[in-house]
């Protein structure tokens, strides 16, 4: 029986009274040996008995109709199998959540670089060598439209707004209004989309590269016309998703329908060139900022519009003002959205969907405003942080960005800030920035079950580990509350027949994941008080050993028989009554060369409140990986789209820059402020995954400016737009 | 991948013969193998040369150095000899790639690397380096990585090396050995033709030639030299413009100056009269800057490359301004050190 237990009202900090004492210790995860010797199995590690290889092929329309698949120009060479295609196949991957198939476009095509068909073969080789000749002929429609910034399809909802923003702007002693561009991105998790499906009468097993499995399974079944109690995916180990996995995708469809129509296991791989074309890109943005504010400081208007794109018949929207909402407040607010319909690769869910864009405008503008009003960017931030959800009138749950931004300024050497232009070392000049961090937190419908025996636990769930951290911090929860050592849990992940989790996205996987864990947990702990005779508040676990009720005794005596429990955690009146986010504040110096302007970031510190840590070593990673993220985004990536065709220009590694090691300075360091947020979920934790990207980028940008005078308002910031800006500010 | 056979070469004349229509010699296979499985190149056969004695090895030739064809980029780069005479060679391989592809990369492999032109990249994208009189893709698309100098209505494309760049500074010529067996030598630069109507011709090797060695002159006694490479992240990206400087100065004047550009140019691109205006002046951001003048004047942009006139310009002003000693060396600037 599961227990179902709802966040209704603020919950106890029952881990803060628990004796083992390892949750938030800063310990290695569990699977980091087998993942550094090859001995966890990735999608496409394993290759069952008799599996032939499939690879996609792409559209080369951006869009029209196939008039015809010419599977003779490739049936003569050696090792093909087959070519297929068909009504299930996926335009593109489901966005995070659908539980449903994304769009099955049949024989049409809507962006090029769209997967139209599988060539399967008997190796790998043969069937790649086969998908490129393989000959496509199309009916191509006229006047297609490629271009976000020239569309005509465009749709605008009215503006959310609170108080009257036009009127407080107006009456604003100082106000300032930007434009802002960034670049459309990709994800480039590590491992390319991948999947292996293998049937079994009318059962499905597919080994796939997924965030969300309990969604997936229902997109799957969905996509094939199948009940989904018919499909089974395992995910034990993924190789980044940072979004691009949340929906199951072509790959997957295309392998299962393969697999089923040959009677044989089919193993497809996307090449990197595929994952980008039609893996959901996040959305270029162009964003207008409208600030107003008092002589002091005092913001009075707020409005952040911006305009986004994506493929007709996708719901998605990047959220590009989502933090801008609640992050500072002000008499008059205003957001406005719009979004152009195009012919390009679809857009949905990348890291920190919104913040990871809208905060590089908002915190840039925020800078600017600080300079207009002769301000200390920290000071400004300070004077403007609102009690509640200025949207909403929400009361935030729990709110230290003031102590973020203190303890920042104070660790960084803030105060040794120079003005504009004014320090230079050498050939370079060397400035310091900083920008507020937000990123809103959720808990999502998740179950786990926990079985407790007699010398250890287990734990079951569908919930995934894209390489966050899931397997240590769920070790270390269960092993927490039924006090054990962490390597006496067994956490068993990535598997449709255990209980259905959150997965992986929008930083809730550990929230929900891991308050499903504690609940099961807490179950037994209440079993085990009763066995033991006490009251559970009197319960202490601690190394195997049960006290209570002036009684002591080993779990392996007082557990006979495994005890095993399922409990589920749904968002209740909390997330109505209070508004919850990650919030913090990140600083950065930077070198900018006077002639080349290239930017070389020196160092950067990451001040966070995140809720409770659950692991200081894997939380820390997520920070860092974020920042890093955030410094790619203000300096490096950027995924090109041809002007014509609308497709993918920049299809590899070595053109999409990811930032290298050389970009990321030695001197990252994130410290970690203590908070508990008691209406955010049982275990008091926050999303972690990606509040470090939020704002990372505009304190470097921040920085940029203070360095050399140089504003860059089309992202990333580039040697030549660096340039461009400095020759702008005539430095 | 098309099918192809496969045929190693023991020895030189043994791998003049295997050289057929349609075959190809591998040698790291770092660029070769890349283009060969997204179907670019579909050679009929590989010629291994990788194992072939007569081509490995660095010896001294003279004043100068003889660098076998398949001395790999870290090996040459780590060489004792080059780093001290030859400092700017380091410089560039070492602003190139990265450490795995180095270890693998050739001296030859490297200087025929083909373009980095995305349109070059996609079958489905038309290109008259891959298949002539089919049009430019890049015209009218995306164009950050194009070349300014030297390109023609068909073909925009830039080479891509960084090694090449500094062996024209260095005024380094190419060992070549023909079918029959017998050898010329040739300027680095006179290795490549500039793409006219045939942008499919990247060279001057005629049929079966093959690269034997990289011939370095005597080094210029306390030149200074700078390799500056200016990109889009701070390693492990191509150029978007680099300069390879070697001056020679004599008291506060600039003597002579040996200036190569890369990123720039279907071909490690020279210009005599940029080099010509620097000699007899005294270092300062003017003279660096009318000798850039020169340079720029001669461009030819694709709406996107624009910006490579005034970031070259800046990068040959910085390279020099390191050279001359105004502004403190960074990595990439060293003085050549001749042993007595
Ligand atoms: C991700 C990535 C990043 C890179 N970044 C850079 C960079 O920043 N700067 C840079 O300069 N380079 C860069 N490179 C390119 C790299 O330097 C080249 O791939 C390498 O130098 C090629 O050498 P190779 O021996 O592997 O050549 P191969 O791939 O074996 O051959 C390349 C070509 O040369 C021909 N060839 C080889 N040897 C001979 C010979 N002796 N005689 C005649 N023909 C011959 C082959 O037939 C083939 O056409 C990068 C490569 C990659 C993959
Ligand atoms: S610039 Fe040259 S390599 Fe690029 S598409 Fe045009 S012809 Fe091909």
């Amino acid at each position: 029986m599961t227990k179902t237990f709802r966040m209704d009202e603020a919950q106890p900090r029952l881990l803060d009274e628990t004796g083992q004492g390892i949750v938030g210790a800063p310990l290695d995860r569990p699977e980091g040996p087998k993942k550094v010797s090859g001995r966890a199995h990735y999608a496409a590690d394993g290759l069952p008995e008799g599996a032939a290889h499939g690879v996609l092929v792409r559209a080369t329309i951006s869009r029209g109709r196939i008039t015809g698949i010419d599977e003779s120009s490739v049936s003569g060479l050696g090792g093909v199998i087959g070519v297929f295609h068909g009504p299930e196949f996926l335009r593109n991957p489901a966005q995070g959540m659908a539980g449903e198939a994304p769009v099955q476009p049949g024989d049409e095509v809507h962006y090029h670089g769209q997967p139209i068909a599988l060539v399967v073969a008997e190796s790998f080789e043969a069937a790649r060598d086969a998908a490129q000749r393989l000959v496509v002929s199309y009916e191509a429609e006229e006047g297609v439209e490629t271009d976000p910034a020239s569309a005509s399809a465009l749709e605008q909802d009215d503006p959310e707004t609170a108080g009257d923003f036009d009127a407080a702007f107006a009456a604003s002693e100082v106000t300032l209004d930007r434009s802002y561009a960034t670049a459309p991105q990709v994800a480039a998790a590590m491992e390319p989309h991948a999947a292996v499906a293998e049937w079994e009468g009318d059962s499905l097993t597919l080994r796939g590269a997924l965030q969300m499995l309990r969604f997936n399974k229902d997109e799957l079944a969905d996509s094939l016309g199948i009940p989904a109690e018919k499909v089974r995916i395992l995910a034990p180990y993924v190789g980044g998703g940072f979004g691009s996995k949340l929906g199951i995708g072509p790959e997957a469809v295309a392998a299962a329908l393969a697999a089923r129509a040959l009677g044989r296991p089919v193993r497809v791989v996307m090449t990197r060139q595929t994952v980008f074309d039609a893996v959901l890109r996040r959305s270029e943005t162009s964003q207008r900022l409208r600030l107003g504010a008092d002589r002091d400081g005092r913001l009075r208007a707020l409005s952040h519009d911006d305009r986004v794109s994506n493929i007709e018949g996708e719901g998605f929207a990047e959220p590009v003002s989502q933090a801008s909402q609640f992050l500072y407040g002000a008499d008059g607010l205003s957001f406005a959205q719009t979004l152009a319909r195009v012919s390009r690769t679809p857009a949905g869910s990348v890291r920190a969907p919104g913040e990871a864009v809208g905060m590089l405008a908002l915190e840039q503008a925020m800078d600017e405003l600080a300079e207009a009003l002769e301000m200390c960017p920290v000071e400004l931030r300070l004077k403007n942080l609102p009690e509640k959800n200025p949207m909403t009138g929400q009361p935030f749950s729990a709110t230290r960005l003031a102590d973020c931004l203190r303890e920042g300024a104070d660790r960084f050497g803030w105060a040794d800030r120079k003005p504009m232009g004014s320090r230079r070392e050498g050939e370079w000049f060397v400035g310091m920035g900083m920008a507020s961090a937000a990123r809103s937190n959720m808990l999502v419908k998740s179950a786990a079950r926990v079985r407790l025996g007699a010398d250890g636990a287990v734990v079951e769930t569908d919930m995934t580990d894209i390489g966050t951290g899931t397997y240590a911090i769920l070790g270390q929860i269960a092993a927490e509350m039924l006090g054990l050592r962490v390597e006496q849990v067994e956490v068993r992940l990535g598997d449709t027949s255990f209980p259905g989790a959150s997965g992986s996205g929008g930083s809730f996987g550990a929230n929900s994941a891991g308050s499903a864990t504690f609940l099961a947990a807490k179950a037994i702990r209440e079993t085990l008080a009763g066995r033991m005779g006490c009251s559970l508040s009197e319960l202490t676990l601690q190394d195997g050993i049960a006290r209570g009720g002036n009684r002591e005794m080993p779990l392996s005596e007082l557990v006979e028989e495994e005890l095993v429990e399922e409990a589920s955690v749904e968002a209740g009146d909390t997330s109505e009554s209070h508004f919850s986010s990650g919030f913090g504040a990140h600083f950065a110096e930077v070198a900018v060369h006077a002639y080349t302007g290239e930017v070389r970031v020196r160092r950067m510190l990451g001040v966070m409140a995140m809720g409770r840590i659950l692991n200081e070593k894997t939380a820390r990673s997520q920070a860092l990986g974020g920042m890093i993220w955030g410094l790619g985004a203000a300096l490096t990536e950027e995924m090109a789209h041809d002007p014509r065709t609308g497709h993918v220009v920049t299809r590899d590694l070595a053109n999409y820059h990811v930032p290298a090691h050389a970009d990321v300075p030695g001197d990252m360091t994130v410290v970690f402020l203590e908070e508990r947020d008691d209406m955010a979920n049982p275990i008091q934790t926050k999303g972690i995954g990606e509040l470090g990207i939020s704002g990372a980028g505009a304190a470097i940008l921040n920085a940029v400016r203070n360095a050399c005078g140089a504003r860059v308002y089309d992202m990333p910031a580039t040697p030549d737009r660096v340039i461009a800006a400095m020759e702008a500010a005539g430095s | 991948m098309r099918d192809f056979e496969y045929s190693r070469a023991e020895t030189l004349s043994g791998a003049a013969g295997q050289m057929g229509e349609g075959a190809s010699v591998i040698a790291g296979g770092t660029n070769l193998l890349d283009l060969m499985k997204i179907q670019v190149m579909t050679p009929s056969r590989l010629v291994d040369i990788s194992r072939i004695g007569e081509l490995q090895g660095i010896s001294e030739d003279g004043d100068g150095l003889r660098i076998g064809a398949l001395v790999t980029n870290s090996e040459l780069a780590a060489d004792g000899r080059i780093r001290s005479g030859w400092p700017l060679l380091s410089r560039a391989i070492l602003a190139g790639a990265s450490a795995q592809i180095r270890n693998k990369a050739t001296t030859g492999g490297n200087l025929l690397q083909r373009t980095r032109c995305p349109y070059f990249y996609d079958t489905a994208m038309a290109c008259n380096k891959r298949s002539p009189g089919e049009g430019c893709a890049a015209q009218e698309g995306v164009g950050r990585m194009l070349a300014i100098f030297g390109t023609s209505e068909h073909c925009l494309a830039a080479h891509p090396s960084d090694m090449a760049v500094a062996l024209a500074a260095l005024r380094a010529e190419v060992e070549i050995r023909s079918k029959e067996g017998e050898t010329r030598c040739l300027p680095v630069t006179e290795l490549y033709r500039l793409p006219g109507d045939r942008p499919d011709l990247e060279s001057v090797l005629e049929p079966g030639e093959i690269i034997t060695a990289v011939r370095l002159p005597a080094p210029l006694a306390d030149t200074r030299q700078v390799y500056k490479k200016v990109r889009d992240r701070a390693s492990y990206a191509f150029a978007l413009v680099s300069v390879a400087a070697v001056l020679e100065m004599e008291g506060d004047r600039i003597a002579s100056a040996s200036l190569a550009f890369g990123g720039v140019a279907p071909r490690p691109w020279t210009d005599p009269e940029a080099e010509q205006a620097l000699v007899g002046a005294a270092p300062g951001d003017e003279a660096f800057g009318k000798a850039a003048d020169v340079l720029i004047e001669q461009a030819h942009c694709h709406p996107d490359t624009e910006f490579k006139k005034p970031l070259l310009r800046r990068t040959l002003i910085a390279a020099l301004r390191e050279a001359t000693g105004l502004a403190k060396p960074a990595t990439g600037a060293s003085t050549a050190r001749i042993p007595a």
